[in-house]
């Protein structure tokens, strides 16, 4: 293939990964704009999002879309309770205090992950999409007539690929309007805005922190079922879409839905680029070494000092 | 003088157990005690200087591989390679001490984080020279120092005995040193430390890079003592470990890291009979702490028993 079908191929490529990255990222940016809890068991969730999107589909049957579709409602509620639970069994009992928590958080990664090797088992399993046909793509070729349009070989993409897009955007355009349109949005960033204020004016600060807790989870779920008939479930699958939404969240800015939104693209396509035309090692390696260096040049604009 | 009993009667145990043990026990009590070591050099950092990373398999792997490189493809013996991996280990933790404590809190635990899982990648990434994640045999010739074959049972508990002291011995000396009462105090109350006129940055640099240097020792030493290099041991799995153990053991106690590090590889020995997630115990063991147990076992000993205990 050239170059220029090559480089539209990992853009797409690209452009599904930034998809499903966004919607992770911004469960991951919630919980920290509004808990300031780094949750390090976040792509623990996925994982789980996943698995019970293929335990789903396997126990309903029939035709792939009522499996999917149950999935896809019901395995983000199913991980959003866990998260839940795990907020008032352990994240609250700790006062929320940000070490405890990270190292408290660390241990449910380890549990989630393990309880899933014990159950689910080390395999990797597919979940069928309730569609999914290929789709050629054109590109224009310079034939006998000077330039027309052709169909490369090997050039293309599939619906599915565009329906997680697709679903993707609608999910986060959604979650922006949750956020700035409706009441309960309105609780959510009081209590980012100033915890002791919301508290003083009668907000239940600890429901509002278990439900962010579970929104997050949530969240990351819903973009693993979209995931899942792409790329496989399996029990260690949550370490990259952690790490990318480290990525994401960090140079996004924490806790801003827009910054998180245009970190996750700038990201999700410059990683497909990386990984297609160099290796993907190099692209994480890349990746680790920018959220460090950010951290590290500015560590209050980040960390230290509440988002506006 | 109590204090001083108490460690020297345990490494007299542990020479005594040396003639005592079966083999089974012996040669996980080897084990035990290079990753003890590795532990009391993450608590120099975490316990007395109150900087909690998750990036030391950075200079656990640093060392390892610094000893390991130079035995498989320069052909050296266990002292050149042991020396090497030490000091590729104190290079990798100055250059991150000069980078990473521009950071405190939260932000410091991601950026040791990232740079640890950096390191990693990078490994796999040069995998002609590493092996990857499959990694590499200790050829022989590495693992003779003076004529000592260091892969027989004996030679082999002896030296992580050797290691372990050294490392028990130097972290009693420091926790009475004025360099670790001074760690102590910047742990307690940094601001308060910088007002009493102490460089507070300067003494969390030397702890890192003391603390990377005595993680890397215990890396140089298990490639050396167990034959055996591999990406697994850069993982994100042994940033974590030594930190439970450290926090089961008790964080800022002398012997914390020896006692956490007996207990959960004995605790995950026994689970992986029964399951191959064994690393459930250590989730659950964290959360526990967590929760009930900040101060780990040795930390209740000082509580209630033993105030002076180092």
């Amino acid at each position: 293939m050239e170059f220029g079908p090559h480089l539209m191929l990992a853009l797409i490529e690209g452009a599904v990964t930034a998809a499903v990255l966004a919607l992770t990222a911004s469960g991951l940016s919630l919980v920290f704009g509004v808990m300031r809890v780094v949750n390090i068991a976040h792509g623990e969730f996925f994982m789980l999002g996943a698995v019970l999107a293929w335990w789903i589909a396997q126990g309903i049957g029939g035709h792939p879309a009522w499996g999917f579709g149950a999935a896809l409602v019901v395995a983000p509620l199913m991980a959003g309770a866990l998260a839940v639970a795990a907020d008032l069994a352990v994240l609250r009992r700790l006062s929320y205090d940000p070490e405890r928590t990270i190292v408290a958080t660390i241990g449910l990664l380890y549990i989630i992950q393990q309880l899933t090797l014990m159950s689910y088992g080390p395999e990797a399993r597919p979940v069928v999409a309730p569609f999914d046909t290929r789709i050629a793509l054109p590109w224009p070729e310079r034939g006998p007539e000077g330039w027309q349009i052709g169909w490369p070989w090997g050039f293309g993409t599939t619906t599915w690929k565009l329906t997680v897009i697709g679903a993707a955007a609608a999910l986060v355009g959604a979650l922006w309007l949750f956020m700035s349109r409706t009441r309960a949005g309105l609780v959510l960033r009081a209590t980012q805005a100033d915890r002791e204020m919301a508290t003083a004016f009668g907000i239940p600060v600890a429901r509002v922190y278990a439900f962010t807790f579970g929104l997050g989870a949530a969240l990351a779920a819903l973009a693993a079922v979209l995931i899942v008939p792409i790329r496989q479930a399996h029990y260690l699958m949550g370490g990259d879409p952690l790490l990318l939404s480290f990525v994401v969240v960090i140079i996004g800015g924490l806790g801003s839905l827009p910054g998180t939104l245009l970190a996750a693209v700038l990201i999700g396509l410059s990683d497909g680029i990386v990984s297609v035309f160099f290796s993907p090692t190099l692209a994480k390696i890349i990746a680790t070494l920018m959220v460090a260096l950010v951290l590290v040049v500015r560590p209050q604009g980040l960390f230290g000092a509440r988002a506006p | 003088m109590r204090a001083l009993a108490l460690h020297a009667g345990l490494l007299a145990m542990l020479f005594a157990l040396h003639f005592a043990l079966p083999a089974y026990h012996h040669g996980n009590l080897a084990r035990v005690m290079v990753l003890a070591s590795y532990a009391i050099g993450y608590n120099l950092l975490f316990g007395y200087a109150g900087l909690l990373s998750l990036g030391h398999a950075l200079f656990f792997a640093s060392g390892m591989y610094g000893a390991g490189l130079l035995v498989e493809h320069g052909g050296a013996g266990a002292g050149p390679a042991m020396l090497a991996g030490t000091a590729a280990a104190a290079l990798v933790s100055a250059a991150l001490a000069l980078v990473a404590l521009r950071t405190r809190g939260v932000a410091f635990m991601i950026v040791t984080l990232m740079f640890a899982q950096a390191g990693f990648l990078t490994i796999l990434h040069f995998g002609d020279w590493t092996g990857g994640d499959e990694g590499f045999v200790l050829p022989q010739a590495g693992r003779m120092l003076w004529g000592i074959d260091l892969s027989t049972p004996d030679a082999r508990y002896l030296a992580a005995l050797a290691l372990f002291s050294a490392c028990l011995l130097g972290s009693l000396a420091l926790a009475r040193a004025p360099f670790g009462r001074v760690l102590v105090a910047i742990r307690e109350n940094e601001e308060r430390a910088r007002m009493l006129g102490y460089d507070t940055l300067a003494h969390k640099r030397a702890a890192m890079i003391l603390s990377g240097t005595v993680s890397g020792a215990a890396g140089a030493a298990y490639a050396i003592l167990f034959g055996y290099v591999g990406a697994s041991f850069a993982e994100v799995q042994y940033s974590i470990l030594p930190l439970l153990w450290v926090l089961l053991g008790g964080a800022g106690t002398v012997l914390g890291p020896f006692i956490g590090a007996l207990f959960m590889f004995y605790l995950i020995d026994l689970a992986s009979g029964v399951t191959t997630a064994h690393m459930l115990i250590a989730g659950v063991a964290l959360v526990a702490l967590t929760l009930y147990a900040p101060q780990g076992l040795m930390g209740e000993v000082r509580r209630r028993l033993w105030r002076g205990l180092p």
